[in-house]
């Protein structure tokens, strides 16, 4: 494993039902960076980080997280390796017997000995983080789709993880949630040090944070670089990945 | 760490690691500090992390509340940069909502009980009622096969479990009294009891506790998951009455089948009865049945039915009624699957006994 890589996939296949979702799959995240996924719907980005999160088992192939072997690792050592991990699920992932203060601590109140009061400190910290300083008591379901999303993106860093997961985080917010969402994950990688690897279909939260681009298409990477060699490649799915987020006219499209 | 004069000097690092231990052992440091002015210097500390920030903001508030005036200084441009970020200034918790006090309860509770439950499943039970009939003659507003579904689901797979539990409970029952009857040289009444118990009381009875248990939940916890994952909201939109859409095949198909499946229980009732009788008290199947002849008329039959067919409309009702009432998650869906077993239940056990008086 390279020294600079927090992940590494290695030839991966995987599929259900006897239908092949993934092949011959390789991606790498850079320690520090904002590692972007992208692709069409059905492309495969999900199960690809499913199968990195280690909750599905790769068919062929390999997944090291910070050197280790995901596939290989003992239920004591994979429970360490998720301590590293702050994982946002697309649609939230709460569990709607808690408060949505309750749930961003649960966390902390499980894996750590920090009392009451500086865990209560710490959520409210996060939530503010997240433009949620008012829900601390109230739950999910009183909740609206964006303010689900940004509970459970204050819950994926309440321990300030090294590596965050997140699966769409931007898919339902206006544009001005969107923004401060950007700005937030662009201060967890300069500030924290912490790496990203996104899913996300928006264009401009792309283009305002990403330093790495991950494409998908049916299953293939068809393209792995920086933002600004995905910007000038000519790859055709790639190009009018990002062409549409500029208003693609509708009859050039194929 | 180290405290000079009125500075304290944070050092190392700060972190999720050690935030806990950094708090005991600067409260322990400053528990005499009796100047007014505390600087908590930042610039022999290495590494911070949001959780290090809280913890500083954490101090920093102890120490205010002590009277002391608690400013930070120095720090590399990442430390500074993180205080700056990651501190929360206006530390407040938004305060729970008030308690209501005794009476306030009570009031909500009835009020909610009358607008929320009784006015709410009369309108219901006006609503299916009224499309469940409206809809025999418009069969073109029924999904095709919905019907053979919900009573297939309702009623033919219900039959093994229901046949079976009847015939445990007509052999059980049989046995008890056997002794009894025995000593008593009334050998034959073991066919009365048996028969009359079964089919007016026992059989409508094990069927619709069978049924509220199997179908009341499923209909209850399926409604629901359609609540939560809006797709009652869009049958709604789409100018289909969710009601009529998917509760009304429900009430169809456990309408035409329970009254089946409480003669089946009847049936395998008195066959338990009449396996007791055959070991137990040598009376023959042949004389069993010949006695049966006497014992069973048209009217224990048809308060049979009566009572499956009110079974029927009770748990499809009570099932739909909580299913369409959730209000949370995956968490609401499990509480009304549960709340609508046991209301269906104790309805099915209510309209028993005032049926039972009725019928007398």
């Amino acid at each position: 494993m390279s020294p600079s890589n927090i992940i590494e996939v290695r030839n991966l296949s995987a599929g259900f039902d006897g239908r092949e979702v993934l092949s011959d799959v390789s991606v790498d995240a850079p320690e520090g960076e904002i590692t972007v996924i992208l692709g069409g719907s059905g492309a495969g980005k999900s199960v690809l980080l499913k199968h990195i999160l280690g909750l599905y088992q790769p068919r062929e192939g390999s997944i090291h997280i910070l050197d280790q072997d995901m596939a290989k690792l003992e239920e004591k050592d994979q429970k360490e390796l998720y301590l590293q991990m702050g994982v946002f699920y697309q649609n939230g992932g709460l569990l709607n017997s808690l408060t949505v203060g309750e749930n961003v601590a649960l966390p902390l109140e499980q894996h750590t000995d920090l009392n009451e009061e500086l865990i209560a400190r710490i959520v409210q910290t996060k939530l503010q983080l997240v433009n949620l300083p008012g829900a601390y008591h109230l739950y999910p379901s009183q909740l609206s789709g964006g303010m689900l999303k940004r509970a459970a993106l204050a819950r994926a860093i309440i321990m300030d993880p090294p590596i965050l997961f997140c699966d769409e985080p931007g898919a339902g917010l206006d544009p001005i949630s969107l923004a401060s969402l950007d700005k937030l994950i662009l201060n967890l990688r300069d500030q924290m040090g912490m790496s990203v690897v996104i899913i996300t279909h928006e264009v401009s939260s792309i283009l305002r944070i990403a330093d790495r681009i991950v494409f998908i298409d049916r299953g293939k990477i068809i393209f792995q670089g920086t933002l600004n060699e995905a910007l000038k490649n000519n790859i055709e799915q790639v190009y009018q990945f990002f062409e549409m987020g500029r208003l693609f006219p509708i009859d050039d499209i194929k | 760490m180290e405290l000079s004069e009125n500075t304290l000097f944070i050092e190392d690092s700060l972190s999720l690691s050690n935030a806990k231990s950094f708090i005991e052992d600067a409260l322990i440091l400053l528990e005499g500090y009796d100047q007014e002015r505390l600087e908590i210097n930042l610039d022999r500390l290495g590494y911070l992390d949001s959780i290090g920030v809280t913890a500083l903001n954490f101090l920093q508030e102890k120490m205010s509340d002590k009277g002391l005036q608690v400013n930070f200084s120095g720090g590399k441009e990442d430390v500074r940069k993180k205080m700056e970020i990651f501190s929360l200034h206006d530390y407040s918790v938004p305060p729970k909502a008030r308690k209501h006090s005794f009476f306030e309860k009570v009031g909500d509770g009835f009020d909610t009980l009358v607008r929320d439950y009784i006015a709410s499943f009369i309108v219901l039970t006006a609503n299916v009622i009224f499309w469940s009939v409206s809809d025999i003659f418009k069969s073109k507003r029924q999904r095709r096969g919905e019907f053979y579904n919900q009573a297939v689901l309702i009623g033919v797979n219900a039959v093994w479990i229901v046949g079976a539990l009847a015939f445990i409970i007509g052999l059980v029952m049989a046995l008890q009294s056997s002794a009894q009857l025995r000593d008593f040289g009334a050998n034959i009444y073991i066919v009365d009891l048996t028969v009359i118990a079964m089919m007016s009381e026992m059989g409508p009875l094990i069927t619709a506790i069978v049924v509220a248990g199997r179908s009341g939940s499923s209909i209850a916890a399926e409604i629901a998951t359609m609540k939560v994952t809006s797709e009652l909201d869009a049958l709604k939109t789409m100018a289909l009455q969710p009601v009529r859409f998917v509760v009304v095949p429900k009430m169809h198909g456990s309408f035409i089948t329970m009254p089946f499946l409480t003669i089946i229980a009847d049936i395998m009732g008195i066959l338990g009865g009449m396996f007791i009788a055959y070991v137990s008290l040598d009376i023959s199947p042949q004389v069993f049945i010949n006695r049966m002849g006497d014992t069973l008329y048209n009217r224990d039959i048809f308060i049979g039915i009566i009572k499956s067919l009110v079974f029927a409309v009770l748990i499809v009702l009570t099932g739909s009624f909580y299913g369409l009432r959730v209000k949370e998650g995956a968490e609401g869906v499990g509480k009304v699957t549960t709340t609508a077993v046991v209301v269906s239940i104790a309805l099915v056990m209510v309209a028993d006994s005032i049926m039972g008086l009725l019928f007398y």
